[in-house]
């Protein structure tokens, strides 16, 4: 079980979009999901959903991977479409019985809702198919570190998560290894109701709980020896480089929304 | 003179009481005289509960001690700035490899010492790269920790506490969770810093055959230290080692039952005795 842990869910590559810059990534990410916001037709959509389309393309990720990070919106999809098929009225009307009336508007409503969430979802698992946990947490470090103004300490908060990475296999083993001991001690955890099996897994909770402290005293200790005192003075082995391939990512999005906003301007608004 | 790295002066150290019976407050060391030189290897042997693991807490500012002082190259560790120097002269590797491990790729685990030590990013890569040669990590540098058996993963935390650049570095027990394998992978490692690096060692232990490694041992029993000297001259006191419940290594036990007068100390020195008592015939 452990073994094939990977973190996240990074899928190794050498694409231009794996090596390009992380913060780079998170921005444009960042920037492209607003964008789909922006737009207010079929043409401007379209521009982000050809954006989504080419950067899954360049990034060689497997048609297969994208398709099941889609997976679990598939109801939220459904869903969308059939409220706005309904509840927006306007424009032609193609079916008509008792108080149900699909619409023109309706239609187009429920279709530009579904390449929305579909353009924003391929979008995201495209960054996090191609950046490592540690690597999008460094960026995310380093691009919210202006948020210092502000007193929150974005390093404690990357810190964190570099730790709750860390420990996530060791935790899983710890998991196995109390089950395990349970077990042998005649524990049934496979039997019974909802509640006879949450019932079970208090003792497995109990022990993670007191050895999950223990460790985090160990660790901490451990990172005092090793001088680490907070986020100040500290300086990275690892420098992030603005390279070609990221200014040409920033200035992709940029020409891109220039498109949409054009787009927009020029045929007229569909909701 | 050789010259002192950390000095102990009769320190006693106790633990903070427990709330429900204050009265027990137990003395985990009283009045502890010792000195470490640069340069050497230390083993401190001793019991479960002999006050040992205090000692080593002692020696880089994480436990204050309640009575005496402990100074490193002259610094007594009373703020908290002083307390950051000595943990920059006194590096630590503690029992469990999977609790000292920060971060999730090998290198970037190396280079958390230094990069909290405010070292230019070009020293660092030339520092961690060093550091993973030296405990023979160098070609597993792009691993996920989690993927490393413990031997190797221990070598890690080794080479973390290099990075640093440390004088000292105090190992608190740092086998006794390892197979036979990995105990002999971090023992090797340890000599090799000691000889090669010239890394003061101080080895917190309870396995002899470890201790027998150091240049000089001081055994451990409630809270005191009851004997201090080579190898050979603490393993030839039996007696003494025994009352505090502490065994002899292998072949120093197999000798003296063969009746061989003289200390033994490791296997090499075993078979010789062994071959010259039945006459050289083997």
């Amino acid at each position: 079980m452990t073994g094939e842990i990977t973190f996240g869910q990074y899928f190794s590559g050498s694409s231009v979009l794996h090596r390009a810059d992380p913060r780079v990534k998170l921005i444009t990410s960042f920037w492209l999901i607003v964008v789909i916001f922006v737009c207010r037709n079929f043409f401007s959509l379209g521009v982000v959903a050809l954006s989504a389309l080419i950067s899954a393309l360049v990034s060689r990720v497997p048609a297969k991977m994208i398709l099941k990070s889609l997976k679990p919106i598939v109801i939220i999809l459904i869903f969308t479409a059939v409220l706005n098929i309904f509840y927006s009225k306007g424009g032609e009307t193609y079916f008509e019985w008792w108080k149900i009336c699909i619409t023109e508007k309706g239609v187009n409503t429920a279709i530009f809702t579904m390449i929305r969430i579909i353009s924003l979802v391929v979008i995201s698992s495209i960054l996090t198919y191609t950046t490592t946990p540690t690597a999008l947490t460094d960026g995310l470090e380093r691009v919210l570190s202006p948020l210092k103004v502000f007193k929150i300490k974005v390093h404690t908060l990357a810190m964190m998560m570099t730790l709750a990475l860390r420990f996530i296999p060791t935790l899983i083993r710890e998991i196995e290894r109390i089950m395990n001991a349970q077990k042998a001690r005649g524990a049934d955890l496979e039997t019974g109701g909802i509640v006879q099996r949450a019932k079970a897994l208090v003792p497995i909770f109990i022990p993670l709980m007191v050895s999950s402290f223990r460790r985090a005293y160990e660790l901490a200790l451990a990172m005092t020896c090793r001088c680490y005192t907070g986020g100040e003075g500290r300086t990275r082995m690892k420098q992030m480089k603005i390279s070609f391939r990221d200014i040409m990512l920033i200035l992709y999005c940029a020409a891109a929304t220039a498109g949409i906003i054009i787009l927009n301007i020029f045929f007229g608004a569909v909701i | 003179m050789k010259e002192k790295l950390i000095e102990f002066n009769n320190v006693s150290f106790a633990y903070e009481a427990d709330e429900e019976a204050p009265s027990e407050k137990k003395e985990a060391l009283s009045g502890v005289s010792l000195d470490i030189f640069k340069g050497e290897f230390l083993a401190v042997l001793g019991h479960n509960g002999s006050g040992k693991s205090t000692l080593a807490k002692l020696c880089n500012a994480i436990f204050e001690p309640t009575q005496g002082t402990v100074s490193v190259k002259g610094i007594i560790p009373d703020t908290e700035e002083k307390a950051d120097e000595v943990r920059r002269t006194v590096g630590m590797v503690f029992q469990n490899p999977d609790n000292q491990i920060v971060a999730t790729i090998v290198e970037d685990d190396v280079a958390f010492g230094p990069e909290n030590l405010g070292i230019e990013p070009k020293e660092i890569r030339r520092r961690v790269d060093e550091a993973l040669k030296a405990v023979n990590m160098y070609d597993l540098r792009h691993r996920e920790p989690h993927k490393l058996s413990g031997g190797q993963k221990q070598r890690v935390a080794i080479a973390g506490v290099i990075a640093m650049q440390t004088e000292c570095i105090i190992f608190d027990e740092p086998t006794a969770m390892l197979d036979p394998k990995g105990r002999e992978e971090v023992m090797q490692t340890i000599i090799r810093l000691n000889k090669e690096l010239g890394i003061t060692i101080v080895l917190i232990t309870h396995f002899m055959d470890e201790a027998v490694q150091a240049d000089r041992i001081a055994v451990m029993n409630k809270g005191r230290i009851i004997m201090q000297g080579t190898p050979r001259e603490v393993f030839s006191q039996e007696e003494k080692l025994s009352e505090c419940g502490l065994d002899l290594p292998q072949s120093t036990e197999l000798c003296r039952r063969l009746g061989i007068k003289d200390t033994v100390l490791n296997v090499r020195e075993c078979v010789e005795k062994i071959t010259s008592m039945l006459g050289g015939a083997v």
